[in-house]
């Protein structure tokens, strides 16, 4: 796919003689896929930079995108496909920014209607696929990082530790439990019990659709390593079918207290601490 | 072996990865609602497809499930088939034994999904991959 040390040379030469126009045709060509979503002078920028990047790519002798000159190319292409999926265009508009410049050398190509001016575009123009492809590969990289990154955020986000009286604090469980978030979800457990001294942890399970093995086997864990560290732990928020789920699986969790509401076990607690929570008497009219 | 005419096309999902095992779960769910499980039973069927389609990607190494409707004329159900080409359990017996377990797991997956369905049927054998077929019906 690389082109030769001639071809390279005529399409910096090209690319150079036609600079303005090529730069203006372009830009018009993107802009019209796109829409107006992207302004006219940031679009023009980019592809001044593009155009300048192929042609010192072209400059270095035989072309190839892989090659050690065109890595100031790769760099401005890939910085072009991270740009557009972060602004959440789609992997077409984005390639279309590269293969526009197919249509601009087709037009300058035209008027030399010569055999090496065909043979010409067939190499540049494989020389384009292969720039385009390589913009969709970094366009698709970008968008799994994001994806990436995002479930990262669902973790932190799902998994909060909040503090429900003094020395008592509660994780309240949502969703899925798989090992990874059951492991965030013990190591911020034991960083709170330790950063408020508290001696009591209610986990609610109520946002638990299913509790199997697994999830209990995660639930154990926590427990027996917050007991580890002087830490009481109650679970709260077992539901009729959860109950009934755990006793037929055969699941025994033993002497740790397991309670239906968060309520319940707050009072739980409250007792166990010594706590007395009464209605405060209505005043008697004299 | 169990009674029933399969209603609908059973649904198939692949199990290669810890998110499979969600969406089996997610699956069983969707079906169980629209033959009109209890909540109980939904949660206990949903449950024992999330033990089997964990010990398919654990111990066989990936495998299937089939979610299908079932109807033997006086009820509906669900059956879930769960099939592997791993190797397959040496003794069965031992490992529908509460608390045995070869991975590290609590040792109730299997005996427990068994408890947790109303027809279970495993096929399975050294080197012969497994075949667990259960059933749930409405009340």
């Amino acid at each position: 796919m690389a082109l030769s040390a001639e071809e390279s040379g005529r399409l910096a030469g090209l690319l150079d003689e036609h600079a303005e126009r090529t730069i203006q045709r372009w830009t018009e060509l993107v802009g019209a896929s796109l829409r107006g979503r992207l302004s006219q002078a940031e679009l023009r920028r980019q592809v001044q930079e593009l155009h300048r990047a192929v042609i010192e790519a072209a400059r270095g002798g035989g072309f190839d995108l892989e090659s050690e000159s065109a890595g100031e190319l790769r760099a401005v292409l890939a910085e072009l496909s991270r740009g557009r999926a972060r602004q959440g265009f789609t992997a077409t508009e984005t390639a279309i920014s590269v293969y526009a410049l197919k249509d601009v050398l087709l037009e300058l190509l035209e008027a030399d209607a010569t055999d090496t001016a065909l043979r010409d575009y067939v190499a540049f123009s494989s020389l384009v696929d292969q720039m385009g492809l390589f913009t969709f590969e970094s366009f698709v990289r970008t968008r799994e990082s994001l994806i990436a990154d995002q479930a990262e955020q669902l973790l932190e986000l799902s998994t909060p530790v909040v503090k429900i009286w003094e020395g008592v604090v509660a994780v309240p469980l949502v969703g899925t439990l798989d090992s990874a978030r059951a492991q965030v979800v013990m190591e911020r457990l034991l960083q709170t019990l330790v950063d408020t001294g508290s001696p009591y942890a209610i986990i609610d399970i109520t946002g638990v659709p299913a509790v199997d093995t697994q999830v209990a086997q995660h639930i154990l864990k926590t427990v027996v390593a917050a007991r580890l560290m002087g830490a009481d732990c109650i679970i709260s928020g077992i539901r009729p079918q959860i109950a009934q789920t755990i006793v037929a699986l055969g699941i025994e969790f033993g002497d740790i207290a397991t309670k239906a509401s968060l309520a319940d076990a707050l009072r739980h607690v409250l007792r166990l601490t010594g706590v007395e929570t009464a209605r405060r008497q209505p005043r008697r009219e004299s | 072996m169990t009674a029933g005419v399969d209603l609908g096309d059973p649904q198939a999902q692949a199990i290669r990865s810890d998110e499979d095992v969600v969406r089996v779960r997610q699956l069983v769910r969707t079906v169980a609602v629209a033959v009109r499980l209890s909540l109980v039973d939904q949660t206990k069927l949903v449950t024992a497809a999330s033990e089997l389609a964990r010990n398919t990607l654990v111990y066989g190494g990936g495998g299937s499930a089939e979610v299908s409707t079932v109807d033997n004329g006086r009820r509906r159900g669900v059956r879930i088939v769960f099939a592997d080409d791993g190797p397959g359990i040496a003794d069965l017996d031992l490992a529908l034994t509460d608390g045995y377990t070869t991975g590290g797991g609590l040792g109730l997956g299997l005996s427990g999904a068994r408890r947790l369905v109303d027809e279970f049927d495993i096929d399975t054998g050294p080197g012969r991959g497994t075949r667990i077929t259960v059933t749930k019906w409405s009340r």
